[in-house]
């Protein structure tokens, strides 16, 4: 299958024919080139699906992983050396189809959404380097190619967050996605020295053999204030994953990432690059679960907290690609959860399974719920829910779309989301009781904020628009993209994912717990239900409610301050505790001492250079003292 | 004549042929063609190199010796391996970029005859292999850097011009009297690096001899705490002076603390090295903390210089085969960008007439091509995969984390945390300079790079990417000179 390298490479030349040439193409065609190389990149990837799972298929029980491509790039010592090539096992193909499905309708929907605005081909060409990158994380052979692409991914992303680059508030927001997640990333670049440093490799292949029996051996016994060395570098690596795919604490990065284009915001921050720490997870699950179980246990909790606090805070916020983007949040430590409390052998790595199949359908609704906000934005120029209201009477389609995501989401059956979160659901149920309540009380949330969203956009009253200003239906090239993604939201979840998907590559049949999902549907139509009665017209109802628990709507509003709080650690303990310090030691130190040096020499020199004054008589005067003393000195001593 | 001398003759012709010209346009014509010509020779050499490299296994290669002062065995002694054809390729790219980026210089022809002298003493010292000769060429490298800065430079000139001079000047008396001091207790018999490698210095005088000759070196490849030559030296000095000498100059730092102070006394290397590896820990990290508040884009560069040369000796001081690896190429890819910085610098202010950075903004709109340039230099200077920062900033990460000592690993993920720290300047500096909207209503309309301009920078950001996406060959060629640095250095 050596033809999955131009998966790869045709986004990266698609990359540099637009940034190096697209100045001097017209916009137009500037787009039609880099979507056509997608959609060519995406029916590559799907024959790749093809002859995966159905023609290659199983060896001896297990999908197999074929590796059709692999050379080395850089090599530092015998055993150590960054390899690039690629890498098809079942999750690496899943995840190529996702991306280049979503990137497709993306490529598509940007046709019209971006049409007329400056730097169209610019923005193609960043686009096609995403993909680039993403494609090539996904499919890495080994933890340091996925570094690489890593490092790359955030630097798409913080070029399209900051694709508007004279509004301060984009520059900021990318900036400040581009730090929060390069800090994470450090911690991933220690784990994978700790990590390379005892095992001698960075290859997945050898890290995961045999239940990771290479790192359970060579990491034996070492402990680092007291935990042990796996754990420490399992936690590192993790903390990479949880700043890309914003985990608590280190997911103040994405609602502000939202100052991006919304279908940047679609692809990027919501169904692709944010998903790269679930991955990650995955990709070293067995190390996790056999060398450091203690690590995937707080993966878990973490998860579970990060759900919990981004659905309460989702209810509160009032820009809609705010509310989406703390459901993003949400959404994502579901998976984690899901990773974190999995097992490995066959049907007890439900959790596994889950996280991956939400990952996939939620890469889907999640899309085409971006992308419905972007249509809806589009229409009405601006980001607030207070200027929508009344819209499914303008935009039919974008209404009927935005509302199986909403469902698909919400977890309602037969759409998509019902079947992956349902199983996430009892994964956590035969793990801890606790988890499970917690994300069944987020399930809740989640429908209710949502059907907020939906109710505030479309219903809410009888908003009148004034003439010239009134919303329209969006152009077909946006609106075909929401129509496929819609279809993919209803159906994905009846692929066979279990059988495809699973920690140990046997696969088992899955079934839906009846208990479980009649609790989840149950507390799905419970919100939705809430929501209703909340929002379907315009009342007072929602501003009471604030107002009698206005600290903690408040609270929520403002997310619970964090962003107040990294600016804090910031701007206070790192600038002015740390930095204006030592710069100040160099100015005035360090640089003091060596000015000082000089200016002692100077005073020195000045106050000595009159014995060298040139005057005989003041020479000879010296050297007829001189003599006496020297013969002082020697007559009488 | 062996082909290593060609580089300390064209430049030496470009001198003569200087001054027997006159006007603008000769002036041109003779920087032009003479630097091209090093940098096809420069060129050419590597392809011999590798040929020649191919059937022999000497230590180095091309080496031809011409005594000429035999009472103390002084020769001039030429000869290169993989880390010198690297260091010379860097430098014929500088100086061929750096003429392009002082097209317009006045009083051009003092300045390119300055320039040219600077070229000798940089080009002699990284062909030769002889203590004496490469004490001399390195004099010859920092002489004129004094009249470069103190005459065409910018700001407080003098000032800077003479603290630069001045702390050199202390560190090439200590490397005096480490020089001689080496030659000395080696037994007096020879100037030959590869002679004296051969021989063996009584452990109690490398204790004293050590520390000497790289706290010599150190200075320059800007050691913290003697450091603070270089960013008033960069602000102050032209632009195409401060490409040459964070670009190369202070790689002479480098090399010659890998080359003379590690290679001849490795013993002490390994008794003493804690200490200077402390010291370059903190350069990494301290120039990185320091580069954050300058708010002068030279300042933030030189301080980042310091950041990422302090890297270099970090490295080299890990004493591994990986790690050294990595500091000759944190060398190169640190020469090339922070040239890449400085000739944009340089181009921004020409026009701006500031380079405080609170006084420019969307500069982006006004200049893309620059700006566009600018941003791919910090991404560089960010670890970027892709560019060459990346590679040798991991190979000397992985390197270094390879010993085996605790001690050396801590230090390792202490020096790890300046990649944060770099994001957060490089992106703070870009985003206020070339995002947001137009600060000062007097740049709209300034006109973006010409194209010699271009022509600098194009040539700087394709080798830069160059060794961001090829690094094996340049990694291979680096790691196989190093084999019996290596085998010296664990004796």
């Amino acid at each position: 299958m050596e033809y999955t390298l131009l998966i790869i490479l045709i986004p990266f030349l698609l990359f540099l024919l637009l940034g190096l040439l697209g100045g001097k193409m017209k916009p137009g065609i500037a787009g039609v080139i880099g979507t056509s190389g997608m959609f060519l990149c995406t029916v590559l990837a799907y024959i790749t699906a093809y002859k995966y799972f159905f023609q290659a298929g199983k060896i001896n029980g297990v999908w197999s992983e074929i590796i059709p491509l692999n050379f080395t790039w850089m090599r530092f010592t015998e055993n150590l050396h960054i390899d690039l090539g690629i890498l098809l096992d079942p999750i690496s193909v899943m995840m190529l189809v996702v991306i280049t499905t979503v990137s497709l309708m993306v490529h598509v929907y940007s046709l019209g959404y971006m049409k007329g605005e400056t730097g169209f081909q610019r923005y193609y060409s960043f686009l096609s380097l995403f993909s680039f990158s993403m494609l090539g994380l996904v499919v890495a052979t080994n933890i340091f190619q996925m570094y690489i692409f890593w490092e790359l991914v955030g630097v798409s992303s913080y070029s399209l967050i900051g694709f508007c680059y004279t509004k301060p508030s984009a520059v900021a927001a990318s900036k400040k996605a581009f730090i929060v997640t390069r800090f994470a990333d450090l911690g991933f670049l220690i784990g994978i020295l700790i990590l390379s440093y005892y095992t001698g490799t960075f290859d997945f292949g050898t890290l995961t053999a045999d239940n990771a029996s290479l790192v359970t051996t060579s990491m034996a016994g070492g402990t680092f204030m007291g935990l042990s060395l796996a754990t420490w570098a399992m936690v590192l690596i993790f903390m990479g994953g949880a700043g890309k795919s914003a985990m608590f604490p280190l997911h103040i990065w994405l609602p502000d990432a939202m100052e991006g284009p919304t279908p940047v915001s679609a692809l990027i921050h919501a169904a692709t690059m944010v998903v790269a720490g679930v991955y990650l997870v995955a990709r070293l699950f067995p190390v996790y679960y056999f060398t450091a179980p203690e690590v995937l246990e707080m993966i878990a909790w973490i998860g579970t907290f990060t759900a919990l606090f981004a659905a309460i805070i989702a209810i509160t916020q009032t820009d809609i690609k705010r509310v989406l983007a703390f459901s993003t949040i949400s959404q994502i430590a579901y998976m984690m959860v899901a990773l974190g409390v999995s097992k490995y052998d066959g049907h007890d790595g439900l959790g596994y399974m889950a996280s991956m199949f939400h990952l996939f359908t939620h890469a889907f609704f999640k899309a085409l719920l971006f992308l419905g906000a972007g249509s809806v934005i589009h229409a009405v120029h601006s980001n607030e829910m207070a200027q929508m209201g009344n819209l499914r009477k303008y935009m039919p389609v974008t209404h009927i779309t935005f509302l199986i995501a909403c469902l698909a989401i919400a977890g309602i059956y037969p759409f998509s989301g019902f079947f992956s979160k349902d199983e996430i659901l009892a994964a956590a149920l035969e793990n801890n009781p606790t988890i499970f309540w917690t994300l069944w009380l987020v399930a809740g949330l989640t429908a209710f904020y949502m059907f907020r969203l939906y109710f505030r956009i479309f219903w809410n009253g009888n908003k009148e628009y004034k003439e010239g200003h009134k919303p329209h239906e969006s152009p077909l090239s946006m609106a075909v993209p929401l129509i496929i993604l819609a279809v993919f939201s209803i159906f994905s979840g009846f692929v066979p994912f279990s059988e495809l998907i699973n920690a140990d590559g046997i696969g088992f049949h899955m079934h839906i717990n009846i208990t479980v999902a009649s609790l989840s549907v149950g507390v799905a139509i419970i919100g939705i239900a809430v929501a209703t009665l909340l929002y379907l017209k315009d009342s007072e109802k929602p501003a009471q409610m604030a107002k009698s628990m206005s600290g903690l709507y408040k609270a929520t509003l403002n997310k619970f301050y964090m962003d107040e709080i990294w600016m804090w650690f910031t701007k206070t303990v790192v600038f002015k505790g740390i930095c204006i310090p030592v710069a100040w030691f160099d100015r005035h130190i360090v640089d003091g001492t060596m000015n000082g040096i000089a200016w002692s020499t100077q005073k020195i020199s000045v106050s000595i250079k009159d014995l060298q004054s040139g005057q005989i008589r003041f020479y000879s005067w010296v050297f007829v003292l001189g003599s006496i003393v020297i013969a002082i000195l020697v007559l009488f001593l | 004549m062996n082909i290593l001398s060609l580089f300390v003759v064209i430049p030496i012709l470009m001198i003569v042929a200087l001054f027997l010209c006159k006007g603008m346009k000769s002036i041109r014509t003779i920087m032009v063609v003479g630097s091209s010509l090093l940098l096809i020779l420069s060129t050419v050499l590597t392809i011999l190199f590798l040929k020649e490299r191919a059937v022999s296994d000497a230590e180095m290669l091309f080496v031809s010796a011409t005594t000429w002062y035999t009472p103390l065995n002084i020769a001039y002694t030429v000869g290169v391996d993989g880390i010198s054809v690297a260091m010379l390729f860097l430098s014929s790219i500088i100086v061929f970029t750096g003429v392009f980026s002082s097209w317009n210089m006045n009083m051009a022809k003092e300045y390119f005859l300055w320039y040219c002298l600077l070229s000798v003493g940089v080009f002699g010292f990284f062909i030769s292999i002889d203590l004496f000769t490469m004490f001399l060429f390195y004099e010859v490298a920092l002489i004129p850097m004094y009249l470069l800065i103190g005459l065409w430079g910018t700001g407080k000139k003098e000032y800077s011009a003479m603290k630069l001079t001045l702390m050199l000047m202390a560190g090439s008396a200590f490397l005096m009297v480490g020089i001689i001091g080496i030659y000395y207790t080696s037994g007096h018999t020879t100037m030959n690096l590869l002679e004296i490698a051969k021989l063996h210095i009584p452990i109690e005088y490398q204790r004293w001899l050590f520390p000497v000759t790289f706290l010599g070196f150190g200075v320059l490849g800007a050691l913290f705490p003697f450091h603070t030559w270089s960013p008033d030296g960069h602000a102050s000095a032209p632009t195409a002076v401060s490409m040459l000498h964070a670009g190369v100059l202070m790689k002479l730092g480098g090399y010659g603390c890998f080359r003379v102070a590690m290679y001849l006394m490795p013993e002490a290397a390994h008794e003493l090295g804690w200490i200077f590896l402390i010291l370059t820990g903190i350069s990494v990290v301290y120039g990185a903390f320091s580069a954050v508040v300058q708010t002068d884009l030279k300042y933030i560069n030189a301080y980042s210089s310091v950041s990422h040369c302090g890297l270099v000796l970090f490295a080299i001081l890990m004493m591994n085969q990986t790690a050294m690896t990595g500091a000759v190429m944190q060398m190169l890819s640190h020469g090339l960008m922070t040239a890449l910085f400085f000739a944009l610098i340089g181009l921004i202010y020409g026009r701006t007439h500031t380079r405080d950075i609170r006084e420019m903004g969307g500069l982006m709109k006004i200049m893309p091509f620059a700006s566009v340039c600018y941003v791919i230099a910090g991404l560089a200077s960010l670890g970027l995969p892709g560019l060459s920062g990346f590679v040798a900033e991991m190979t000397i990460f992985v390197g270094s984390f390879q010993h085996p000592d605790v001690f050396h690993r801590v230090l390792t993920i202490v020096a790890c945390c300046s990649i944060v720290i770099t994001a957060v300047y490089i992106l703070r500096t870009v985003g206020k300079i070339l995002y947001g909207p137009v600060q000062d209503q007097h740049h709209v309309g300034l006109p973006d790079a010409a194209w010699y301009e271009k022509v600098s920078v194009v040539v700087l950001i394709v080798s830069i990417a160059y060794i961001g996406m090829y690094p094996f060959g340049l990694s291979e060629m680096i790691n196989e000179s190093l084999i019996p640095v290596i085998a010296k250095l664990n004796f």
